[in-house]
């Protein structure tokens, strides 16, 4: 492999002889920055994220420091709450399952860090019901946490208190919407809340000042503790510090998860040197590269993108799929995005037909009905992609679906209606002649056939 | 009573500038932008916003687009040519019902991007619903409908499968639901759990498949459940009493009053050919909001009682013959007559109109009649709209001291039973049976003349039957529990030869003093004006819609003096 891995987060995670209980975290410096943290004081574990530049990694990139931000712990009367959003279900997503089964007690300590930094002194841990196991895992750490004086009363004698009690979903994609997840977690549907005016910094959990963080995230707060927030805003490029965890499936030779500096990689290197290329042979068609809501990337591609020539000047410039660095800002600049770190690659078997109806029926069954254009909407956007793969499918089909997905985006209450259209919007996009083809050969070509029109 | 009124400023004269659709105006800060365009005469469809509940956002009608001030490198607005800010204007859309204004917040109600959210979310809404107006009662004055005319499109693009959902489901006792109708707005499960803390509805299911439902176990039958069938945007509740009796565009509309109790909220009858079919609640914000209880809105079914009364009658021999009105009130007139004033006691009602009153009041004045008073007539208080006084007008024979609250009818019994009182006249349908005056007694009068709407067990005992009429046959205002002063207007015309009792009563004063006749509700008003201080400078046209706050008074006083 030519580009080795940086691995911070997932230090431990598969490594020979390391097991989940705190003995063995202990032994590798476990809970050594909770007591370093509690030192720094929480104005200080605040500056230190600011400075890393840490970008949350549960799909929108929002800086953390800037999030933690909108909570002034010395102003607010009422108790602030952490979540941890343990709900990863992002199609193609599975980085928070590996540090939840494998290594909680990282978790756990980048949670108490950064709830002592915002005065928090009871925090929820909401993972979904399908890790059941993880689900007791984290029971277990929390309890071993409280045993060995990390959680409770007066942490550390430090004078500090705080409870992590986890809560278990049930079994919806829009719980791991913040404040859905934050009305599940009140013992309601998970309907996400209208922003304005329930911003969780603001009006969050039982209408209090609220934090919502993802695992990877709050795992990175530890390591911003322990190297500072300086060293760690060396770590990949400027504005997409640190390192991410990718997640890759589909088409290539070594599917699973890994961990580079953003940006530190191109897709390419990803694909083809990490993965080892594309399985069976084959060619590239089509990635995915932040979980099933970001917008489909093809083969062949090319973006415009500003970087700096030789003199400094910033200069448009071409840059092929394969050479696009794994990062926030230039996914962004693609035109889709690093969202959760689900890199979904497709080979040139695959039917963009097909994967559009497969991850349309997924939206579909979870879309929570709240607001009208993502709750008709995206059903109808699965009916008609499931008539076309089923070969009734008509020629203006590929517009109405277009106008559809146009008339969902940016008009609903959460970013589930984005996530739901990105999908279609991309795909009929970039392989329209291939949802025209399939809809000229409506009944003489059998339903796995394949088009090839990859280059 | 509402847990929120977004429709009412804060602080009328607290201004914030905005500009809507290209005019800078002054409206009143915190406002929400729904509000805001209404005031400005502009109108941003909405399906599930309702001033009086919480905001959910969730029908997205009310999409529009919106700015803020551009701000320069100094950090002050940029100003236009014209002097006022300019507007940087947001690409997403934003939702009015949830917007509060802003100063120098730009509006557009009506720009294309709009007009596309509005044409996206009437799509939407109409593919999986069944389509059948011409079986569904709110057909007529349904929101799909007319925002479908407004801003949808004739044709629909939807060739797939609709979404089958639950059809003719019994909500409670008196709600039926259609759920592939329901547009999922919520509004009645806010109704319910905001403002009558009733929690009983709820979506079940998901995503499109969403379904109305009342929680397991639960039946949706609280006092004011029928307020939801008003609020309902569509046709997904119905009301039982109401769905399929009429086309709601026959409907005459009246403003009038619910007078099952005396709270007196304001309503509106709807009637056609002289049939009310319905009852709805209309907007008052100092008596009932936008709401009534389900009692009062169903309480006019007697209207078409089998034993309403629609001839005089009259006794002879024992039994109880129709005749015509010249010879009820000569009957009337004669036995009066024939005894003397402090013989005569009079048991006026709650239930009549001020003016009506007012005539009974001025007859017995030139009679010289003393002995009068009203039959109490305890209501049920729920904390809500519904008060612990059955009459919609006790307030009203308090103020022209025609009422003791029943204290004097203690004593009529004996008194009939001894003779000192030989004729008794009641108004107002009133029941003696129930207060304390029994047939047996009754039957001692020389005289029973009693006006009422329904037979009971009063008038099968009367000498002379004077059919009156009820409250949607009738003109008239009354006072409520809080001293208001409220109109009523006649929506359909009385059955048979039934008259108003204002009429009746004047033709019994003309025959038996030959006072000066009232010809209308308008010159009873002129006389009671100059009588009744509380009412000094009042008249019919200056009570208005919505009623005019009177001061309350103690009972008997306030009447000037002659």
């Amino acid at each position: 492999m030519a580009i080795s891995q940086h691995r911070l987060v997932f230090k431990h995670i598969d490594a020979p002889g390391y097991t989940r209980d705190i003995a063995c975290y202990q032994k590798h410096g476990g809970y050594e920055m909770l007591k370093k943290g509690l030192a720094m004081g929480p104005a200080g574990i605040r500056d230190e994220v600011k400075k890393s530049q840490l970008r949350g990694r549960g799909g929108a990139g929002f800086p953390t420091g800037t999030k933690w931000s909108f909570i002034d712990p010395a102003k607010v009367t009422k108790p602030i709450y952490l979540i941890c959003n343990a709900d990863e279900s992002e199609p193609g997503t599975f980085k928070d399952r590996q540090i939840i089964y494998k290594d909680p007690h990282q978790l756990i300590e980048g949670m108490i860090l950064s709830c002592f930094a915002n005065g928090v002194k009871l925090a929820y841990l909401y993972i979904r019901c399908e890790f059941t196991e993880g689900w007791k895992i984290l029971e277990t750490a929390l309890a071993e946490a409280k045993a060995a004086g990390f959680l409770g009363k007066n942490i550390l004698k430090s004078g500090y208190d705080l409870e992590i009690y986890v809560h278990r979903g049930a079994g919806a994609y829009i719980c791991g919407e913040e404040t859905g997840l934050i009305e599940s977690l009140e013992g309601k549907r998970a309907y996400p809340r209208i922003k304005p005016p329930y911003f969780p910094a603001v009006l969050g959990l039982y209408m209090c000042p609220t934090i919502v963080n993802n695992v990877e995230t709050l795992c990175n707060v530890k390591h911003i503790v322990e190297m500072g927030g300086d060293a760690y805003a060396k770590i990949g490029r400027p504005n997409n510090t640190g390192t991410r965890l990718l997640c890759v499936s589909g088409d290539v030779v070594r599917p699973g998860y890994y961990e580079f500096p953003c940006g530190a990689l191109t897709l390419g290197q990803l694909i083809y040197d990490v993965c080892g290329g594309i399985r069976n042979g084959r060619k590239l068609k089509a990635v995915i590269p932040g979980g099933s809501s970001a917008k489909v990337l093809r083969a062949g591609e090319t973006y415009k993108m500003k970087a700096k020539d030789i003199h400094g000047n910033i200069v448009d410039r071409d840059v092929r799929l394969e050479d696009l660095p794994m990062d926030f800002d230039s996914l962004a600049a693609a035109g889709s995005m690093a969202g959760s770190g689900g890199v979904i690659v497709m080979d040139d078997t695959r039917d963009m037909v097909e994967c559009l109806a497969n991850i349309s029926t997924f939206y579909a069954h979870e879309s929570c009905g709240q607001c009208t254009p993502c709750r008709e909407g995206v059903l109808w956007l699965k009916k008609i992609l499931a008539r076309i793969a089923d070969g009734h499918g008509k020629d203006e089909d590929p517009t109405l679906l277009k106008d559809v997905a146009d008339r969902i985006a940016g008009r609903t209450i959460c970013a589930f209606g984005e996530a739901a259209s990105w999908p279609v919007q991309s795909f009929l996009g970039k392989f329209k002649e291939e949802f025209q083809l399939r809809i000229r050969r409506n009944g003489t070509a059998a339903k796995t056939d394949t088009v090839s029109l990859t280059h | 009573m509402n847990p929120w009124n977004h429709d009412v400023a804060k602080d009328e004269k607290d201004l914030v500038d905005v500009q809507v659709d290209g005019v800078w105006m002054q409206m009143p800060r915190g406002l929400n932008v729904v509000e805001v365009a209404h005031r400005a005469q502009k109108f941003i469809p909405h399906y599930c916003y309702h001033p009086k509940l919480s905001v959910v956002g969730n029908c997205r009608m009310c999409l529009f687009e919106m700015g803020t001030p551009k701000m320069g490198p100094d950090r002050k607005p940029v100003l236009g040519a014209d002097g006022k800010p300019e507007i940087a204007w947001m690409p997403r859309p934003q939702i009015g019902c949830a917007t509060n204004i802003t100063p120098g917040m730009g509006i557009r109600t009506d720009s294309a991007l709009v007009k596309d959210c509005r044409n996206g979310v009437m799509e939407f809404l109409l593919i999986n619903h069944p389509l059948d107006c011409p079986i569904c009662d709110q057909a007529g004055e349904c929101k799909l409908q007319e925002y479908s005319v407004e801003y949808g499109t004739g044709a629909s693009r939807f060739v797939e499968n609709k979404v089958k959902k639950p059809k003719n489901v019994d909500l409670g006792e008196r709600i039926v639901l259609d759920d592939e109708r329901c547009i999922l707005c919520s509004r009645c499960i806010r109704f319910s759990s905001e403002v009558m803390k009733d929690d009983v509805l709820g979506f079940v299911n998901r995503g499109s498949h969403s379904t109305l439902t009342a929680y397991p176990g639960k039946s949706f039958d609280n006092a004011y459940s029928l307020n939801t069938a008003d609020i309902c945007p569509v046709g997904a509740l119905t009301s039982k009493d109401f769905r399929f009796q009429m086309r709601v565009w026959f409907l005459k509309e009246t403003k009038s009053l619910c007078t099952s109790c005396g709270t007196g909220c304001n309503v509106t009858i709807g009637s056609r050919e002289g049939k009310v079919h319905r009852l709805t609640p209309r907007e008052n914000e100092a008596v009932n909001s936008q709401w009534m209880c389900d009692f009062g809105r169903l309480n006019f079914h007697y209207l078409e009682s089998k034993d309403r009364l629609h001839r005089p009658l009259l006794r002879a021999a024992g039994e109880q013959f129709p005749g015509t009105w010249a010879d009820a009130i000569q009957r009337s007139v004669d036995g009066l007559k024939k005894v003397k004033p402090e013989e005569i006691a009079v048991v006026a009602s709650g239930r009549l109109t001020l003016e009506e009153l007012f005539v009974l009041k001025r007859l017995l004045a030139e009679l010289g009649v003393n002995r009068v008073d009203t039959v109490p007539n305890p209501g049920q208080a729920d904390n809500f709209l519904r008060s612990g006084d059955g009459n919609p007008n006790s307030r009203g024979t308090e103020l022209l001291g025609l009422s003791s609250g029943g204290r004097k009818l203690g004593s009529w019994g004996t008194e009939i039973e001894s003779g000192k009182i030989k004729a008794l006249f009641v108004l107002g349908g009133e029941d003696l049976a129930t207060s304390g005056l029994p047939a047996s007694t009754l039957a001692k009068l020389d005289l029973l003349i009693v006006s009422g709407i329904v037979a009971n067990e009063t008038t099968r005992l009367a000498h002379v039957v004077l059919p009156g009429v009820a409250f949607a046959e009738k003109t008239g205002s009354m006072v409520n529990v809080h001293g208001r002063l409220q109109r009523m207007t006649r929506a359909v015309a009385a059955p048979g030869e039934s008259r108003d009792e204002w009429t009746i009563l004047r033709d019994l004063r003309m025959a038996l003093t030959g006072g000066n006749s009232f010809h209308s509700v308008e010159d009873i008003w002129k006389s009671m004006a100059a009588e009744v201080s509380q009412l000094s400078g009042l008249n019919w046209a200056r009570i208005g819609d919505l009623g005019i706050q009177i001061e309350l008074v103690a009972e008997s006083a306030g009447v000037k003096a002659g």
